[in-house]
């Protein structure tokens, strides 16, 4: 592994710089159907991932983090047309830096082979009716211009790399366990050689004994073929373990962003920190009495509060919060902090 | 919450498993879901029964309550004592008086567990106007208590709306709060906190611990595949693997001194945040279908201590230390 790069990049490109994002969703009602209003996934986040590293992505059911790995593939089009873009996605790829947000379908063709997914769940992400060589071969096929020759070898290899014998090529995903199914899903996502994967909750649906494989697997092959990672999770030890850096979202924003370390060890937001401390420890001389007790549940983005999104559960709130949408500011060594309240609080405590 | 000394508190158990041994029949095959579960229940204890898919966890919590489905299921052996009598051979309207009442039971999804066409309050009084034969005003009264003991905001009004209109952690509260209302014994939770948020998990699991200061002597059994949930939460752990129990401890000893190869590749699987970056130690192998498992040690084919014998000779769920039982050759000749 290499050492965790900071949060702004030590000299190169990054890969991916996602400037402002906003998905908003259309609400259909009434009898014609008019939109009614507007659940806002994303609601303006701007971060960057750099060649080679992996960026954990975790945050709460509805903080938004599957949709910004969506957005980043390009599939939210597809899946609702009148669906709100803002912002710009700039990936560098061989060919140029392009903005994935505003591409039409034919210039996002060829990026698709530098940008690839693996799924969360084993069972309903691979066709059933389709055996493990045509599943892996399928991105293959669309995107490169081998001879079937070349594409059964590059099959087979990479099989072989994931961890399955080459006579399991011709067999069906019914005939494979989770663990086994997810080796397929990563076979198929490296297929192509991608640049970035996007892996959404690749371990979760994973018996905790198969998790460590997989996991291994895919540091492994992340030093092998150089790639990079945008790891969305909820298990925020299992984030902490592969990531360099790690955001953390809410309600459809940032709440911080850092070193894996700097936000797992010594998270600054009210929100990281309540998160932090409701994660169960595997070890029964480190029962928690500390942990700070979250109110209620998540609103729904549907209703977002003024101002701070977490300001209806966070326990150091104050007037101020409900006015303004808090931007991300440094709080030293480059942790990004959306939250002025504690980020004057360590200013003076400095000063 | 406080470890608890590994002291046997005096006097009966509460619940007795002997033996129990659950089959399933599936296409003219037979799955050993659970095959011979022994354990005791104390009172005021929280037994944590750990395992993966099909290590016959969740099978063993329903056939103590009856619930498997049959067919396919059959309870095929064993006894489960409680208050002197033996559940599994009482006529099964006995045992609907006993479930709610005395055993109450949480399931790991609240989404399929509340029925979708009843208000809250209807769902949340069934067990009040069953058991404990209020009237309706009273049940009501108990109920609105219930909602607002697992904090349920405004809960007076929330009691009229339907499951759909609560989120899966009110849902999931709600649970707890219909199980709560008749004060159970027992509480069986089959993964409660499994499909919750992390901070919601936190809420949900400290409700559960509840019961436990509003009736003296309350016992919890909490199954889960999270290792670290039942290091914050319970007193004495079983490890399944197989249908089978393969260790079974205070959680302090397990984790100071896991005995069992598979709990110990348990234990080093899970990333900790002193080994950043490290390569995780992982178990080989994939969990085995229970159709298809082998005829010694449940783990052989997956062991990295594995030897001849494990492949035939099942070995003995023996104490190896007082209070720690282990199910393998290994530690057999230890002692």
């Amino acid at each position: 592994m290499t050492a965790p790069s900071g949060v702004h990049s030590t000299g190169g490109e990054p890969l991916l710089d996602v400037q402002d994002l906003q998905v908003h969703f259309p609400v259909h009602g009434g009898v014609f159907s008019r939109v009614m209003g507007w659940v806002k996934a994303v609601d303006g986040v701007s971060f960057h991932v750099n060649p080679g590293e992996t960026l954990g992505f975790v945050g709460e059911s509805g903080s938004g983090k599957t949709t910004v790995g969506r957005a980043i593939m390009n599939l939210l089009r597809p899946m609702t047309p009148d669906v709100h873009l803002g912002g710009k996605i700039l990936f560098r790829s061989e060919s140029g830096v392009f903005d994935l947000n505003n591409l039409d379908r034919a210039t996002m063709h060829p990026l698709r082979a530098e940008i690839s997914m693996i799924f969360q769940d084993p069972y309903s992400s691979l066709n059933p009716r389709m055996t493990v060589e045509q599943i892996v071969d399928g991105p293959l096929k669309i995107h490169t211009k081998l001879t079937r020759q070349e594409r059964r070898d590059r099959v087979l290899g990479i099989l072989d790399r994931v961890g399955l014998q080459p006579q399991y090529a011709n067999r069906y995903p019914h005939e494979f366990s989770g663990g086994q199914r997810q080796r397929i899903g990563i076979a198929r996502a490296l297929a192509t050689r991608p640049k970035l994967v996007i892996a959404d909750e690749p371990v979760s649906a994973l018996d905790v004994s198969v998790r460590a494989q997989v996991i291994n697997l895919m540091q492994d092959l992340q030093d092998e073929f150089k790639l990079t990672y945008l790891f969305v999770a909820h298990d925020l030890s299992v984030v902490h373990h592969i990531s360099n850096r790690i955001a953390v979202m809410y309600l459809g924003s940032l709440a911080e962003i850092g070193t894996s370390d700097q936000v797992y060890e010594a998270p600054v937001h009210p929100y990281s920190k309540a998160l932090l401390s409701a994660v169960p420890q595997p070890d029964p001389h480190r029962r928690r009495s500390d942990r700070i007790r979250l109110q209620g549940d998540i609103p729904t983005p549907l209703r977002k509060p003024s101002g701070c999104g977490f300001r209806t559960r966070c326990p150091v709130a104050q007037e101020r919060c409900a006015a303004t949408v808090p931007p991300l500011v440094d709080v030293g060594a480059g942790q990004m902090v959306a939250c002025p309240i504690v980020a004057e609080q360590r200013a003076q405590k400095s000063a | 919450m406080s470890v608890q000394p590994a002291q046997k508190p005096a006097g009966a158990p509460l619940l007795q498993v002997k033996n129990l041994q659950t089959h399933f029949a599936v296409g003219g095959m037979v799955a050993k879901a659970v095959s011979g579960v022994s354990f005791d229940l104390h009172k005021g204890e929280v037994l944590g029964i750990v395992g993966e898919s099909g290590s016959g966890k969740s099978v063993t919590a329903l056939s103590l309550i009856r619930l498997i489905p049959d067919p396919p299921g059959k309870i095929v052996g064993g006894e489960v004592i409680f208050n002197g009598q033996d559940l599994l051979k009482m006529p099964i309207e006995d045992v609907r008086k006993i479930r709610g009442r005395d055993i109450g039971m949480i399931f790991q999804e609240p989404m399929t567990s509340l029925n979708p066409v009843f208000t809250i309050g209807k769902q949340v009084m069934e067990p009040l106007l069953f058991h404990e034969k209020l009237s309706k005003a009273e049940a009501r009264n108990r109920a609105i208590e219930a909602l607002a003991g697992v904090g349920i905001p405004d809960a007076a009004r929330r009691l009229d709306d339907y499951p759909h209109q609560f989120s899966g952690g009110m849902r999931q509260r709600v649970m707890i709060a219909m199980m709560m209302v008749c004060n159970p014994a027992i509480l069986i939770a089959d993964e409660p906190s499994t499909a919750l948020d992390v901070t919601i998990q936190a809420q949900v699991l400290e409700l559960m611990l509840d019961l436990r200061r509003k009736r003296e002597g309350a016992a919890i059994i909490l199954i889960t595949h999270d290792l670290a949930v039942v290091a914050e939460t319970c007193d004495r752990v079983l490890v399944m693997y197989g249908g089978k129990v393969q260790e079974a401890s205070t959680v302090v000893d397990l984790f100071e001194n896991p005995m069992h190869p598979y709990t110990r590749g348990l234990m080093k699987s899970i990333p900790h945040a002193q080994d950043k970056g490290k390569r995780l130690t992982a178990i080989r192998g994939n969990v085995p279908s229970i159709f298809d498992l082998p005829d010694g040690c449940k783990f052989c084919t997956r062991c990295p201590d594995v030897m001849d014998r494990c492949w035939t000779v099942e070995p003995e769920l023996r104490e190896v230390t007082p209070g720690h039982w282990v199910r393998c050759h290994l530690t057999e000749d230890k002692k």
